[in-house]
């Protein structure tokens, strides 16, 4: 794992003392709210609607047991003894002081850690695989890409006023769990037909106000040439993206504007001028980059206490089944904690739980953890003689819930409960749900469902890409919840289509239930995937299950136009 | 047609502790929405809020928020997100409610 070089460190203190000097200077009114509100933001500090919620970066989604240790000191210490994983491999606090905030960076930088492009219009966090280094099908770990990025792209002075924020996800694997085609820039590690290793760059993606799939805009970009490419496309936006209205200042609305060819032949001027003058320095710090994120130490060890359980055990049974993924070595898997405990608030963990996943990292995980955008902990090098062990240490922490991947396991972002631009609350309804379908027991029937919950136009809860998504709205003063069908956030993406009018707050959960049960009924086998069937018999029947009285009013108004 | 101005209050949220605050009828800040001055002419809300403008190390980012006075007088949030900036998430007992 990368740990902070001397220059990390020096400028994340150095940043520290400067925020702590800004704060104080806030305080005793020598700088108003306008001249400090984008000083705060640059250093992840939001005013939400209770609270300053302060937003800390997990580069890549990456922490060892001492990080996340930290993240529950500072919890119990200045905020109310929780975290809430985002889906950007962040995590928030909600509850600090102003007064605070700097003595809680310092005790970030104390382990590597910092807040520091988590808000603004810069590059954002970059995002990488959560099974990256561990997954079975990966070309190559994209961790050291995603780090070379940070390293590059922090407080880099071209780039910290651009449009508006922009965002990099990096993969390695064919699979893609990174929503590389939801990003500005999608990065796929992948091997040309000549053996070399690459980029596939993808460019435009993006939810919001205006959902758009990223759009390939360099098949195969060899990798030393990855910065000077990158850079020319943050030029080519920083110059021409829109900055008289916000709602189309991305990256995307570029791309749509200008139209791809056009687009990729400016680029594409630009990066031979970058390239002429690039002198290829980043190959030297990618090489030691690499070497930080070699793979650890694995040890082959007999798995008979794994067989043993699994054949004796059906809670276990059930819990591998949805929470252990292939591992590049077989004697090894990739757990999935869950943090969606039914009932329970999507991406949340308390300290006495992030102190124990810590703890079972250390044991059992090559002290590495990582977080995933939807909201869950990974464990990613544990070694199938541990599993039992592992398992148990989550149950008594409750973190055994064995619904990954399931209806249950909802994205949700905090919603109105929490944040500032919400127009409706999500956590409830994701609360909701996932009580609704514990009761009826049909989770496991059901199989495999992505459920994303927003709890405002900007999509922090990726619904767009759901495979059932729910937009929380402002109807005349009343939650209203609107429902997408056939979204996917997989190398499949797709934007998913609004299935008609908005539910109450109250109506919502039957209509749900409607769903569901006409997905059981329509798919084949018993066994295809709710995705699956609707590809197969399109939105109609679903359509119908939503709004039974719809077709009989249509029906009814064509009679009497006839008549 | 201009519209009417309907009751109004005046909230904000604290600098130090960021939680929301409401301005009382006899000028200071206080903890909860009932406790809040409600404005009625417009002209007089939009004068106190230019006034607390000066307060500006105390607080952050006020604004008019739409009101409701019931029988008894007292004034409640006429949105929903007055009332959970007034009462707390709904995910966890924190916030104002915890307050009480």
């Amino acid at each position: 794992m990368y740990n902070y070089s001397e220059f990390d460190e020096t400028f994340v203190r150095a940043r520290v003392a400067e925020f702590r000097g800004q704060v104080e200077r806030r305080i005793s009114g020598a700088l108003t709210e306008e001249e400090f509100k984008p000083l705060r933001l640059k250093n992840g500090l939001y005013l939400q609607l209770h609270a300053y919620m302060l937003r800390v970066a997990i580069p890549y989604g990456t922490l060892n047991s001492r990080q996340m240790r930290q993240l529950a000191m500072i919890a119990d210490r200045w905020d109310k003894g929780y975290g809430h994983f985002t889906t950007r491999q962040n995590v928030q606090f909600n509850w600090p002081g102003l007064g605070d905030v700097p003595d809680i960076l310092d005790a970030l930088a104390d382990v590597s850690m910092h807040a520091i492009q988590t808000s603004g219009n810069c590059i954002r966090n970059v995002t990488a695989d959560h099974f990256a280094g561990a997954a079975s099908d990966e070309c190559e770990d994209p961790r050291p890409t995603a780090e070379l990025l940070r390293q590059w792209s922090t407080d880099h002075p071209e780039f910290q006023y651009l449009p508006r924020k922009f965002k990099i996800a990096v993969t390695g694997s064919r699979a893609d769990r990174a929503v590389t085609r939801a990003h500005d820039i999608g990065l796929r590690l992948i091997t040309s037909e000549e053996e070399e290793t690459g980029y596939q760059v993808l460019v435009g993606g993006g939810l919001g106000r205006t959902p758009m799939i990223a759009k390939i805009i360099r098949p195969f970009l060899p990798r030393q040439h990855l910065l000077p490419y990158i850079e020319a496309i943050l030029r080519v936006y920083n110059l021409s993206g829109r900055r008289d209205n916000k709602y189309k200042a991305r990256i995307k609305i570029l791309v749509h504007e200008t139209g791809l060819d056009e687009l990729r032949s400016r680029i594409e001027a630009e990066f031979e001028r970058r390239l002429a003058d690039f002198a290829g320095v980043d190959q030297g710090v990618v090489a030691a980059i690499e070497e930080a994120f070699a793979a650890p130490a694995f040890v082959a060890r007999p798995n008979n206490r794994h067989l043993d359980r699994l054949d004796a055990d059906s809670n276990y049974r059930e819990w591998v089944r949805t929470s252990l993924a292939r591992h590049k070595r077989p004697d090894y898997g990739i757990v999935t904690v869950s943090l969606k405990r039914v009932g329970g608030t999507p991406g949340d963990a308390t300290s006495v739980q992030m102190t124990a996943l810590a703890d079972l990292a250390e044991k059992y995980s090559h002290d590495e953890l990582r977080v995933s955008h939807e909201q869950n902990i990974i464990l990613p090098h544990v070694s199938r003689a541990d599993i039992p062990a592992v398992y148990d240490g989550l149950r008594a922490a409750g973190l055994a819930s064995a619904n990954v991947g399931l209806i249950s396991d909802i994205i949700a972002c905090p919603g109105m409960d929490y944040c500032a631009l919400a127009t409706a609350r999500s956590i409830p309804v994701a609360q909701d749900i996932a009580r609704r379908f514990d009761e009826l027991g049909l989770e496991k029937e059901i199989g495999p469902m992505k459920i994303k919950i927003s709890g405002c136009i900007n999509a922090c809860g990726h619904h767009h890409v759901g495979h059932i998504g729910i937009l929380g709205l402002d109807r005349a003063g009343v939650e209203n919840y609107q429902i997408t069908l056939g979204g996917d956030a997989t190398d499949k993406a797709a934007i998913g289509r609004r299935a008609g009018p908005g539910f109450s707050a109250e109506a919502l959960l039957p209509a749900l239930e409607r769903l569901v049960d006409r997905y059981l009924v329509e798919r084949q086998d018993g066994s295809e995937s709710f995705i699956d069937c609707y590809r197969r018999v399109g939105e109609a029947p679903f359509k119908s299950a939503l709004y039974p009285g719809a077709t009989q009013r249509r029906t009814r108004f064509r009679r009497r136009k006839r008549a | 047609m201009p519209r009417k101005f309907t009751p109004k209050i005046i909230t904000s949220n604290h600098l130090l502790r960021g939680d929301t605050i409401y301005l009382s009828p006899s000028g200071k800040w206080v903890d909860r929405f009932r406790q809040a001055r409600v404005f009625t002419d417009e002209t007089e809300a939009t004068q106190a809020l230019a006034a607390i403008d000066r307060q500006r190390n105390i607080h952050v980012g006020a604004y008019l928020a739409d009101a409701s006075v019931s029988k008894d007088g007292v004034p409640q949030p006429a949105h929903f997100r007055e009332q959970f900036r007034d009462t707390g998430p709904s995910n966890y007992f924190h916030g104002k409610q915890a307050e009480v």
